[in-house]
């Protein structure tokens, strides 16, 4: 009853006319994950979510769920289901005639249609609400009848698009944690579209940084903040923005540098680059030298300070380099202008190719 | 300005209204008092004019043909009109600019020159003289509004709602049959009073294709040039209440097939 499916997608293309959402997309979902589709408005993570659910045909390529291809085959056929970034909750129906639905289409006997809706609903905490019409119910309600009509069939593959974008802060926050707790009890393969990267950290097993209609990354949120593959997942990861710096590479007595005006940095292993990228995270640079880790030394001047209690964002002026950021766990009160000294610990450094934006080190 | 709103409402009100009224009072009035002009009201009130004129002068059955060719012609235009509006709000397609334009240009030719020449392919199809007849003239001018109607309530109707269902379990057919047309029978209902209502006023068509099954207009023109001023009045009163009645109905959704929102 419960099967699960591997989505594999094989060289998947799409084009809108002349625009090209989707190029060349190859992915393999485990059965029973939970993979969120991450990157900036326009990258293609919708279109994908849409080809694998059958809204959109694709130009190009091949989708399999385990070793099924199903390309080809109307939504209905799938054995998909979807949660909308509106919910798309029908508004001419009642909630439990919302939840029910997907299993009337399916032909379940109508004993066994009232007891799943009465097991979806209470597993969304919304039995009270069944004999509701959709106005009647507020945003987050809504949003729960929606996951409750996705869940209710036990579908192969459960996609969500963008499910928490339209609620307030507070109830985003309570309802990732229940979306994630709700997946570690069903195990349904799942696949989460979002822009939010918080939502991609804190839910994903793996997550899937997307641009421009390609996958540059997939990984577990750890690899992903620790090793972005390129500056674009390493900019895009991170709040605030990771800080970058273009620098040359040059030899001294046979070791090699990374260099600009007021950097220089030695590089941990030989390069053939001759400039680089120099990427670091505004809180990985500290206040205070570090006694265990080798640093470099940074002059710079207060800019200003977002003081967000109890930690504060530094941005600082560092002579023609541009301006850097920088992230303190501690309450700081500096004034602006004033000088001080920071330190980049040397083994958290970022190096990207300056021509093709990739990871060398 | 507190004062100066609801008085420029009562005097648009009464110039609208105002003429409606006295039709409907004189229609109303029985014969000896009507040309008394020492009374503006009379002492006792009459439907003797309406029920004659309904079941003496044969208007009841030209009720009936008005409601029979307006039922054909609501029939024809929304068998066509629904799926046209549909793809207008739908799909994106070659020439659905020119189209939507085309459909408002159909408004620039009268409907009488197409009656003249309708006359002469009707006598060949023999529909000269039928509700059909009628119907079909009628059809092709609401056709346009049904389509320009259809296609904006439908993309006022969000697309999700059909993804949704064809995620679960629908087809494309289904899911416009089982979610979006039940989301648009307000709207629908609407345009096919509205449609009712071009066919149930449209007089010269009317007149021109048929002879003895006229339409309740086409049957007062050729009757009321005859007829005692108390009877014009009858047959403005018999025309206006159901149409007025039907605009009361849709009032609100007028707005909404015209894409205009009000929120």
């Amino acid at each position: 009853m419960n099967a699960l499916a591997k989505i594999i997608t094989k060289n998947v293309r799409k084009f809108f006319g002349d625009v090209k959402a989707l190029d060349g997309v190859t992915i393999t979902i485990e059965e029973g994950s939970f993979v969120v589709l991450l990157g900036p408005s326009g990258c293609g993570k919708t279109t994908l979510m849409r080809c694998i659910s059958g809204l959109e045909e694709l130009t190009d390529g091949e989708i399999y769920f385990d070793d099924k291809e199903i390309s080809k085959l109307q939504p209905k056929d799938r054995n998909v289901a979807m949660v909308f970034q509106s919910y798309a909750v029908w508004p001419h129906m009642k909630v439990r005639e919302n939840i029910a639905y997907p299993l009337k289409l399916k032909k379940f006997s109508k004993e066994d249609i009232e007891q799943k809706v009465i097991w979806a609903a209470d597993l969304l905490n919304i039995s009270e609400l069944l004999n509701r019409y959709p106005s009647q119910l507020s945003g987050g309600q809504r949003q729960r009848v929606a996951v409750a009509r996705a869940i209710v069939h036990r579908p192969e593959v459960l996609l969500m698009d963008e499910p928490l974008s339209n609620l307030d802060a507070l109830l985003r926050v309570k309802m990732r944690s229940e979306l994630k707790k709700l997946h570690e009890q069903l195990k349904v393969t799942t696949i989460y579209v979002t822009h939010d990267q918080v939502e991609a950290m804190t839910m994903g097993d793996k997550i899937a940084v997307m641009n421009s209609g390609r996958i540059i990354q997939y990984g577990t949120p750890e690899e992903i903040y620790k090793k972005p593959a390129t500056a674009f997942v390493a900019g895009f990861i991170g709040s605030p923005q990771m800080n970058f710096f273009r620098c040359d590479v040059v030899e001294e007595n046979g070791q090699q540098y990374a260099k600009s005006e007021h950097i220089k940095l030695k590089m941990p292993t030989r390069i053939n680059n001759r400039s680089v990228i120099v990427g670091i995270r505004p809180e990985n640079i500290l206040l205070e030298k570090p006694k265990d880790q080798d640093s470099i030394s940074l002059e710079a001047s207060v800019y200003f300070t977002e003081r967000l209690m109890p930690e504060t964002i530094l941005h600082l002026d560092i002579g023609n380099e541009g301006r850097i950021t920088v992230k303190t766990p501690n309450d700081l009160a500096l004034p602006e202008g004033k000088t001080i000294e920071v330190f980049v610990p040397t083994e958290l450094l970022h190096f990207f190719d300056t021509e093709t934006e990739e990871r060398i080190l | 300005m507190k004062i100066i709103y609801p008085l420029l409402f009562i005097l648009i009100a009464c110039f609208f209204l105002g003429p409606m009224f006295l039709a409907f009072v004189a229609s109303i009035t029985p014969a000896s008092e009507f040309y008394d002009y020492t009374r503006i009201f009379p002492s006792k009130l009459t439907f003797e004019h309406i029920n004659k004129l309904l079941f003496t002068l044969g208007g009841l059955k030209a009720l009936i043909v008005s409601i029979e060719v307006a039922l054909i012609s609501i029939g024809i235009s929304f068998a066509l009109g629904i799926p046209a509006g549909y793809a207008i709000a739908r799909y994106t397609f070659r020439g659905k600019d020119g189209i939507k334009l085309a459909m408002l240009f159909t408004r620039s030719l009268p409907l009488i020159v197409v009656a003249v020449s309708l006359v002469t392919v009707y006598m060949r199809l023999n529909l000269t003289d039928t509700a059909l007849g009628v119907a079909l003239a009628h059809a092709a001018m609401i056709l346009p509004f049904v389509v320009i109607f259809t296609s904006s309530i439908f993309s006022s109707t969000f697309i999700e709602y059909e993804e949704a269902g064809m995620v679960f379990g629908l087809t494309r057919f289904g899911a416009f049959l089982r979610i979006s047309l039940p989301l648009a029978l307000p709207g629908l209902a609407a345009s096919a009073i509205y449609g009712f209502i071009m066919s149930w006023n449209e007089t010269f068509a009317a007149s021109i294709l048929s002879i003895q099954n006229r339409t309740l207009p086409a049957h007062i023109l050729a009757t009321a040039m005859a007829s005692p001023d108390y009877f014009k009045y009858a047959m403005a009163t018999v025309m206006a209440i159901p149409a007025l009645i039907f605009i009361f109905i849709i009032r609100k959704y007028l707005i909404s097939i015209w894409g205009i929102s009000l929120k």
